[in-house]
C-alpha cells in the first residue's frame, strides 16, 4: 500500500532531493541534488534505503507534517528540534510514526539544513533522470501547504545506528577544506595569505545556488573567458565578492575560480547560516 | 606565441568529482573545433553513466557520477589520451533553420543599434541572417545557446542595467554573441527578435535538440508567420529538423 504525507506547513523552505540530475549539464541543467550530501546518504543508510533515494531537504525552519500511513522517518543534519505530535525526538534515530501523527520543528539548535528521510523514499515525479526538485524542470520546486506527498512501499526494516559511525562534529566546525581552484595562481601572495589566515562570514545571499561571504578581498584580477563551473567553485567578482557555487548552480560561469571545495567542504558550508563563520584550509589531492 | 611553445592544454583535477582540461583561451571557430574534437575523443572513451562532459570556448570538463577513486591516475590517464591523439576534421554536425520575426515590436533594442551603429532595420536583419552561426556550448539557462560567429559590425556591448524580464524565444546580441532566451527571464542582451520555437522541453529526453558544435542558420519571418508557427509548435505540428552539415 503506498503511504502519504499531507504538508499542513511549509516551514521556510524545503525542497524533495535525490542524487541529483547527472548528464543533462551539457543542456544548461544544474546538478542539483542535497546541499549536505553527508546528511542525505547518512539519512538513507540509517533506514535501510537505497542510496540515493528521495528525502526531504528542510531549511532553518522545518514544516509541519502530517503522516497519513504508518512508515517509519529518520532526520538527519542540522538540528531544527524536531518533534513527533509536539514530543521532541532526536536527529540520527529511526522512529515509527502511524496515520495521524504529525512532525513539526522547533527552535534551530545547529546547523542549517535538515534531511528527513522516510522508509521507502518519496515517490515524487522523476524529470530528466531526477526527483530533485528544481524551478521550471519539476512541476514544484518549494514545498507548499495542502500538498500531498507519496512514499513508495518499504519491505526493509531500519538499519539503525548501532553500525553506522556518525561524524557530528563537522556541521559546527568552521574549517571548511579547499583545493586550488583554476585561477588561484593569479591570487597576490597577500591575497592568499589573507584568503587562508582569516575567517568570513555567511552573506545573507545565502541559496541552494550560492553562497555569498560578507568580507570583500580587494582583487585585480579580470574576469575571465566563460569556463566551467561546479559546486563548491569559489568565485572572486571583481568588486572583491566571494561567491561559493552550490548545488544549484550554473554550469558555466565568468568570475576567476580561486578555490574549488572539496565534498566535505561543501555539505558542511550547507549547514552554515547568515553570519556564521568560515575558515578555508587548503589542501592538496591525496 | 606558438600554441607548441605554450604548456597548453593542461589538465588538472576541479575538485573531487571534476577534471579540468584547458586549451589556449580564446574564443574562435577553430579553438572551438579543437575543443569539440577532444570532447568525443573523451565521450568515446569514457561511458556515459560514469561521467559527463561539457565544454566552453577553450574548456573541456569531465564531470564524474562519483567521487574519483585515484584521481592522480585519473589525471595522469586523460592525460595520455589527449596527447596521443591526432586532431581530425569535425566528423559530423547537424545545422537547424529556425525562424525569427525581426518586427521592431519583438527587436525593442532595434532601434539602439541602428543608432548606434549607423545601420538601417534591414541591414540589421540581414546581417543577422546571412551567416552560419556555430554553438559554441548551452548554459546560462536550461537550452539557452551561446551562439558564435556574429558578424562584426553587429557587435554590441550588453545593456547598462539588465532588464528584469526579456520574453521568452528573444533573440539577442551579447558582445559577440547571439542568442535565444528559452524562457522569459532577466536578461542583459540587446533583443532584436523573437523566434516562436521552443528551445528547451523538460518532457523531452534530450531537453534540448542542440548539441555544442550544431549550426544554426536564420531566416527572418513576418508577424503572420511568425504567429502561425507559434501555433504549429503549440500543436506539435512544428518538427524542428536538423540537417547533417559538412564543416
Amino acid at each position: 500500500m503506498k503511504a502519504e504525507i499531507e504538508v499542513l506547513q511549509p516551514g521556510l523552505f524545503s525542497t524533495i532531493q535525490d542524487s541529483g540530475r547527472f548528464g543533462y549539464l551539457k543542456y544548461g541543467v544544474p546538478m542539483s541534488g542535497p546541499m549536505d550530501s553527508y546528511s542525505f546518504q547518512l539519512a538513507n543508510l540509517i533506514l535501510n534505503n537505497p542510496p540515493g533515494s528521495a528525502v526531504m531537504e528542510i531549511t532553518q525552519m522545518g514544516p509541519v507534517l502530517k503522516f497519513l500511513n504508518a512508515g517509519y522517518l529518520v532526520i538527519t543534519g542540522a538540528n531544527l528540534s524536531p518533534q513527533i505530535n509536539k514530543i521532541e525526538i532526536r536527529n540520527a534515530i529511526p522512529y515509527a510514526v502511524g496515520p495521524g501523527d504529525v512532525l513539526s520543528f522547533g527552535t534551530r539548535k545547529t546547523g542549517c539544513r535538515s534531511y528527513l528521510a522516510m522508509a521507502g523514499g518519496f515517490n515524487t515525479e522523476k524529470v530528466l533522470g531526477s526527483q530533485s526538485w528544481y524551478e521550471d524542470i519539476t512541476d514544484f520546486y518549494r514545498l507548499q501547504k495542502g500538498m500531498i506527498l507519496e512514499i513508495n512501499e518499504s519491505i526493509v526494516k531500519p538499519a539503525g545506528t548501532a553500525s553506522i559511525k556518525i561524524d557530528a562534529h563537522y556541521y559546527i566546525d568552521s574549517t571548511i577544506p579547499v583545493f586550488a581552484g583554476p585561477e588561484f595562481n593569479y591570487l597576490t601572495e597577500k591575497q592568499v595569505l589573507e584568503i587562508l589566515s582569516r575567517g568570513f562570514k555567511i552573506d545573507k545571499n545565502n541559496n541552494r545556488m550560492a553562497i555569498q561571504l560578507v568580507e570583500i578581498m580587494p582583487n585585480e584580477i579580470k574576469p575571465i573567458i566563460t569556463g566551467p563551473v561546479v559546486a563548491g567553485t569559489v568565485q572572486l567578482t571583481p568588486s572583491g565578492k566571494l561567491i561559493i557555487l552550490m548545488r544549484d548552480c550554473q554550469t558555466t560561469g565568468g568570475y576567476p575560480r580561486i578555490l574549488q571545495l572539496s565534498e566535505s567542504g561543501i555539505n558542511r558550508l550547507a549547514q552554515k547560516v547568515q553570519g556564521d563563520l568560515v575558515e578555508f584550509k587548503i589542501q592538496s589531492f591525496p | 606565441m606558438e600554441s607548441s611553445l605554450t604548456n597548453y592544454p593542461t589538465v588538472q583535477p576541479m575538485g573531487e568529482r571534476s577534471i579540468l582540461i584547458e586549451f589556449e583561451p580564446g574564443i574562435s571557430e577553430k579553438c572551438l573545433e579543437k575543443v569539440i574534437f577532444y570532447k568525443s575523443l573523451l565521450e568515446k572513451n569514457y561511458p556515459k553513466e560514469k561521467v559527463e562532459v561539457i565544454n566552453t570556448y577553450s574548456s573541456l570538463l569531465i564531470f564524474y557520477s562519483t567521487h574519483i577513486e585515484d584521481i592522480y591516475d585519473e589525471v595522469l590517464a586523460v592525460r595520455t589520451l589527449i596527447s596521443k591523439a591526432n586532431i581530425t576534421k569535425k566528423t559530423h554536425c547537424q545545422l537547424f533553420r529556425i525562424p525569427v520575426c525581426y518586427d521592431p515590436e519583438f527587436g525593442v533594442d532595434l532601434g539602439f543599434i541602428s543608432n548606434e551603429k549607423k545601420l538601417s532595420f534591414q541591414e540589421i536583419i540581414t546581417l543577422h541572417s546571412t551567416p552560419v552561426y556555430t554553438v559554441y556550448f548551452i548554459g546560462f539557462l536550461p537550452g539557452f545557446l551561446y551562439l558564435g560567429g556574429l558578424d562584426k559590425s553587429l557587435h554590441i556591448s550588453r545593456r547598462k542595467t539588465p532588464r528584469l524580464s526579456v520574453r521568452k524565444g528573444a533573440v539577442g546580441i551579447g558582445e559577440k554573441q547571439t542568442g535565444i532566451y528559452p524562457k522569459s527571464s532577466p536578461g542583459g542582451w540587446q533583443i532584436i527578435g523573437s523566434s516562436p520555437l521552443n528551445f528547451f522541453d523538460k518532457n523531452m529526453d534530450p531537453p534540448s535538440k542542440f548539441l555544442a558544435g550544431d549550426k544554426v542558420k536564420f531566416y527572418p519571418v513576418s508577424r503572420d508567420e511568425h504567429e502561425l508557427i507559434l501555433e504549429e509548435v503549440r500543436e506539435g505540428k512544428f518538427k524542428l529538423k536538423g540537417e547533417s552539415y559538412e564543416g
